[in-house]
């Protein structure tokens, strides 16, 4: 029986997050791509929180946007509520989070990816992959049909052997009912990639309408909406905003989990998969935490096209009755009508270390893999794998080197690099507290770091970097004027620093020094800075954090040299690790498996001592003197 | 992390046990010259970036700080290339023994060189292509052994009173740092309001903390560098009284009662310049008494990591199955045997012991004081002729760890000037856990995943 069979550059494999921006980055650098998805309805689908951003992870949203990805652009266009976290700290921790109507966001992106050139949306399931010599030459599907392509990316989410758990009650099902992909972790075993199990949950969805809000608390949204993609214009999207609601469980609630414990599949051995500590279920939180009399339920609208208020904080496996019961302790739910229950899912993923940074595999040519199936969590890492999934996709196929950014120069850096050097035995989040350097890589000056490696690969154009130049031009130039502006003690500059509580003036001081002040900043200084030129808010912005934290900024970039040093010395791929018999027997094997782009890298694998370090940095020394010979 | 390969390192590179001889200590890197310069003061009042290669300096070494003298020196400055690293290098000759020497490294490390790792020297040599390729191997050796005996010597020879007190600091600073990071990851679930009062209470009895043990470390007790010298002998033989004695002070507890020594003691002493870390054990013998036993268990595991075993033998009385014993667990190592009791009938003799094991023994009278001389002399001649050998990395490891307390210190106090000029608490939390890694690498443990397992164990976030 005949089968088609057609030829692509580039296979990607699901159309969730990651999918979605390894498929647009290659397609947008001219790659002929075609994207798999086993339902078009569920393109970029949110099935657990109904908001993109927050700590970290809003970081993450601006480098995508600054590599020239879509998260950003999307949010910014479907959100309904918006707030920058932690605005009374450094600006380092500040992070946008906005709540998305769900359905707008998945349709939006629908239409970008339909709408993108040399782009193919295609629905069907996705069972082999077909390797031959190590090398990857395609896909087969459900069907039969082969599609030969050049590099595959495997974004396959949560959908893997995907099974739904509430209760006693499990379905082979993905999210939302949506249908597992049951064949292809055979054929990923077959090949010889190493499968995991984790385990993810999410809470009950509830009508609106059987909600009593009087005995909730209102989160507002910001007044004034800062947006996610520096292409977007912040006046354009400043709208009339959806709150949400916060509510508190108690006694009651903890009663009724503890006294159904044994029926949570979770405690009752049912569930296996490991599930990450930081996204706990409600009943984990209970029996974890048994100290705490209440624990905050945050109400959040999926959208506006729906009356489903989505649970937060009450993620939950248990049973469809106690969960009835479990959420009308809670006060405002005392009546709650459940839309969708609450559910665990347990997929298959691997283990990120098998993968090199550039996010291919280290044993098959041309296969990359991204996103949740990658071992880590969150629509967020999910979109940042995807688009350096996407781009090194092109890259090889052009013969071109790998985007590899390090963990001095993005959040992405910090997240590739953490998932294919640590192995995890829980699905991995973002968090600021990862990134070593984080004084220097925030989410406003995403821009600055990041914009030149999109433009460098073709996915920014030369407009926008030429804006990001000038950009840069700017703030140094104001920089350096600023810290020769002299302040005498006049009359003005002391009003300025009553109004501001903080303490007079004796003797005159640059600006530059008055900004650095807590109090101060280069905002309320302006009256005594007579010849301050025209800048932009996002200009000024950088003006006042470079100067305000300079010191800080400073010790961390000398940190980030000595950095660089080991970053920089990289391991050629020939190198025969269980050959250098001076390696402890541990750090040996460990180098093997991991095979470390550096000596950076080598030496954050746990298991490599310094004086590992020092054994390999002689033998490669070794090595290339005899290559040297030998050429 | 230490494997920088281009910044300045320092280390003593000949034995530092002779206070008579002299100790050499040996900077490379592209600042050795500078470094040097920034300690060292020509008689003739020059610089020595601005000498020859390969010359000699005579001056002094002072410290900056205080302006002080703290040794008379030569100064030999060897510029890139022609050196063993390559790099430029700068050997001090100073002569004042084991305090001066320790006071020198320390002053040079201060003005900027960081201690180098064990092996460091060669590795650089080898790596800049001084050395053969042939010799890679002996490189990787030399890395290696030194490592072993580096890391040996690093944890066995920090007592645990001190790990203790450094474990507990890093707890408060990942309490705090995690804390904060929880909040600052979920601000709307964990609140920092005045919580960096907690932070400022904690830190400063940190600070405090830290400059105690730094203080510990001048007075040369953080770490015992000298050579490892385990008294055994069976009960009552006189072990205790030869400590005492050579210690001129009553710190072991001295009865006529049979097994009165319940804990290893250890006591550093000068014998004629050589520095040895006695560690008197209970007397080894079969006992029902659980205290006891713990502490004949204790001598077994010290007498496997000597460098030298002073085995007393009360020569009043005749070789025992006790005698047996511990000859066994000492035979293949450096031994020196005592005949203790000199001044009582000997029934023992230089020819028993010697019908036992090759070594060399002295009598003496641990009570009258006698053969003293004779014992420091028979040590010095072991240690001249190479018969107990000594590694400078222990040495060394005491800088580091110096070295790493005062970084350590360095950090907490920025995050007390951070608190003072209302910094926000995600800059508090940086230096916090800079504090916390430096703190880490004394006892010898990595950062890893500390602060977000502690995050995700304590705190109850997210969904």
């Amino acid at each position: 029986m005949p089968n088609i069979c057609e030829n692509y550059d580039v296979v990607v494999v699901g159309a969730g997050h990651a999918g979605c921006e390894a498929a647009l980055a290659a397609a947008r650098l001219g790659l002929n791509t075609i994207c798999f998805t086993v339902s078009c309805e569920s393109i970029a689908l949110m099935p657990c929180n109904p908001n993109i951003g927050g700590s970290s992870k809003g970081h993450l949203v601006r480098e995508v946007d600054a590599l020239g990805g879509e998260m950003g652009k999307n949010i910014d266009a479907t959100f309904i509520q918006s707030k920058m976290l932690n605005k009374s700290k450094g600006p380092a921790v500040h992070s946008l989070r906005a709540q998305a109507d769900k359905q707008e966001y998945t349709k939006r992106m629908r239409m970008v990816m339909e709408n993108t050139d040399n782009l193919l949306v295609r629905q069907a399931e996705v069972t082999e992959i077909i390797v031959e010599d190590n090398v990857i030459k395609g896909v087969k599907t459900l069907s039969g049909a082969v599609y030969n392509a050049k590099a595959v990316i495997l974004c396959t989410g949560v959908y893997l052997k995907a099974k739904c758990i509430h209760g006693e009650v499990s379905y082979a099902t993905g999210p939302n009912g949506l249908q597992a992909a049951n064949h292809l972790t055979q054929s990923l075993l077959d090949n010889g990639i190493e499968i995991q199990r984790f385990k993810t949950g999410t809470p009950a969805r509830v009508d609106k309408r059987s909600i009593d809000f009087s005995k909730m608390a209102e989160q507002l949204g910001d007044e004034k909406i800062v947006p996610f993609s520096f292409t977007t214009d912040p006046d354009s999207i400043q709208k009339e905003q959806v709150s949400c609601w916060l509510t508190y469980t108690n006694e009651d609630t903890h009663k009724i989990i503890m006294d159904n414990i044994d029926r949570s599949p979770l405690y009752a051995g049912v569930i296996q998969g490991t599930g990450p500590r930081y996204c706990p279920s409600i009943e984990d939180k209970v029996m974890r935490f048994a100290d705490k009399d209440r624990h905050q339920v945050f109400i959040e609208p999926e959208g506006l096209y729906t009356n489903e208020m989505y649970l937060g904080g009450m993620s939950s496996s248990l049973p469809e009755d106690v969960q009835y019961v479990m959420y009308r302790t809670v006060p405002g739910l005392e009546n709650a009508k459940i839309v969708r229950n609450a559910y665990a899912i347990e997929y298959d993923c691997i283990s990120a270390v098998q993968l090199k940074s550039s996010l291919e595999f280290k044993n098959i040519s041309g296969l990359f893999a991204a996103g949740q199936f990658n071992g880590s969590s969150g629509y967020e890492e999910a979109a940042a794998q995807g688009i350096i999934a996407g781009i090194n996709a092109a890259q090889f196929i052009k013969g071109e080197e790998p985007l590899v950014l390090d963990r001095s120069e993005a959040y992405i850096g910090v997240l590739i690099d953490d998932l294919v050097t640590k192995e995890s035995t829980e699905p991995y989040r973002m968090m600021t507290s990862r990134a070593e350097y984080r004084l220097i890589l925030r989410q406003d000056n995403a821009d600055l770091r990041l914009t030149k490696y999109g433009y460098k690969v073709g996915l920014i154009d030369e407009e926008r970097m030429q804006g990001v130049l000038e950009k840069e031009r700017l703030i140094a130039e104001e920089v350096e004027r600023v810290k020769h502006v002299n302040i005498g003690t006049t009359g003005i500059i002391q009003d300025i620093i009553r109004e501001n509580g903080s303490t007079e003036l004796t003797n005159g001081a640059t600006l530059a020094e008055l900004i650095k002040r807590p109090e101060l900043s280069y905002d309320v200084l302006a009256p005594v800075d007579k010849h301050r030129p025209e800048l932009r808010a996002d200009v000024a912005e950088q003006v006042n954090i470079n100067l305000k934290y300079e010191g800080y900024i400073e010790r961390q970039m000398r940190q980030v040299e000595h950095f660089k040093k080991l970053e920089n010395k990289i391991i050629p791929d020939a190198i025969d690790y269980l050959a250098i018999s001076g390696l402890r027997k541990e750090a040996m094997q460990k180098l093997d498996k991991f095979k470390p782009r550096s000596i950076g890298q080598a030496s954050r694998i746990s298991g490599v001592s310094p004086a590992d370090i020092s054994v390999l940095l002689v033998y490669m020394e070794q090595f290339r003197r005899k290559d040297k010979e030998s050429n | 992390m230490n494997n920088f390969i281009d910044d300045t390192i320092a280390a003593i590179s000949t034995s530092t046990m002779t206070s008579g001889g002299i100790s050499v200590i040996r900077l490379s890197g592209p600042k050795a010259i500078d470094i040097a310069d920034k300690v060292f003061k020509s008689k003739r009042n020059i610089l020595l970036s601005e000498v020859d290669s390969h010359t000699v300096h005579y001056g002094n070494i002072i410290n900056p700080d205080i302006d002080e003298i703290i040794d008379e020196v030569l100064c030999i400055v060897m510029k890139a290339p022609n050196t063993y690293t390559r790099e430029n290098v700068v050997e001090i000759d100073c002569h004042g023994g084991i305090l001066v020497t320790r006071k020198v490294l320390e002053a040079v490390l201060k003005a900027g060189a960081r201690p180098a790792e064990p092996g460091e020297f060669t590795k650089r040599a080898f790596l800049n292509g001084r050395i053969d390729l042939s010799q890679a191997e002996a490189v990787i050796d030399v890395i290696n052994s030194k490592n072993e005996y580096a890391l040996k010597s690093s944890v066995s020879q920090l007592d645990g009173k001190l790990s203790e007190k450094i474990r507990d600091i890093r707890e408060i600073l990942l309490k705090h740092v995690a804390y904060i990071e929880a909040a600052l990851d979920d601000p709307e679930h964990i609140s920092l309001e005045n919580y960096v009062d907690n932070v400022l209470y904690d830190v400063d009895k940190c600070v405090d903390n830290v400059d105690k043990l730094l203080k510990t470390a001048d007075n040369g007790r953080i770490m015992r560098d000298g050579i490892r010298t385990v008294i055994l002998g069976k009960t009552n033989a006189g072990k205790s009284s030869l400590l005492n004695a050579l210690a001129k002070e009553e710190r072991a507890i001295v009865t006529d009662i049979e097994g009165t020594t319940r804990d290893v003691l250890e006591e550093q002493i000068n014998l004629g310049g050589i520095v040895l870390n006695l560690i008197d054990t209970a007397g080894i013998r079969e006992t029902e008494d659980y205290v006891e036993s713990i502490g004949v268990e204790k001598a077994k595991k010290y007498a496997k990591d000597a460098d030298l075993i002073i085995y007393v033998v009360d020569c009043s009385r005749p070789l025992d199955n006790n005698d047996d014993e511990i000859i066994s667990i000492i035979k293949d190592k450096k031994v020196l045997v005592l005949l203790n009791k000199s001044d009582m009938e000997a029934v023992v003799t230089k020819e028993d012991i010697s019908a036992h094991m090759d070594c060399k023994s002295v009598s003496i009278s641990a009570k009258n004081r006698d053969g003293l001389d004779e014992l420091e002399e028979t040590v010095k001649d072991m240690f001249f002729t190479g018969k107990i050998s000594f590694n400078e990395e222990v040495y060394i490891t005491n800088a580091r760890h110096k070295n790493l307390l005062n970084d350590a210190l360095a950090s907490l106090k920025l995050v007390k000037e951070g608190i003072e000029s209302g910094m926000s608490e995600d800059f508090l939390t940086i230096d916090m856990m800079t504090a916390y890694e430096k703190l880490g690498l004394i006892i010898g443990e990595e950062v890893e995943d500390d602060l977000a397992d502690k995050i995700f164990r304590e705190f109850c976030m997210g969904k």
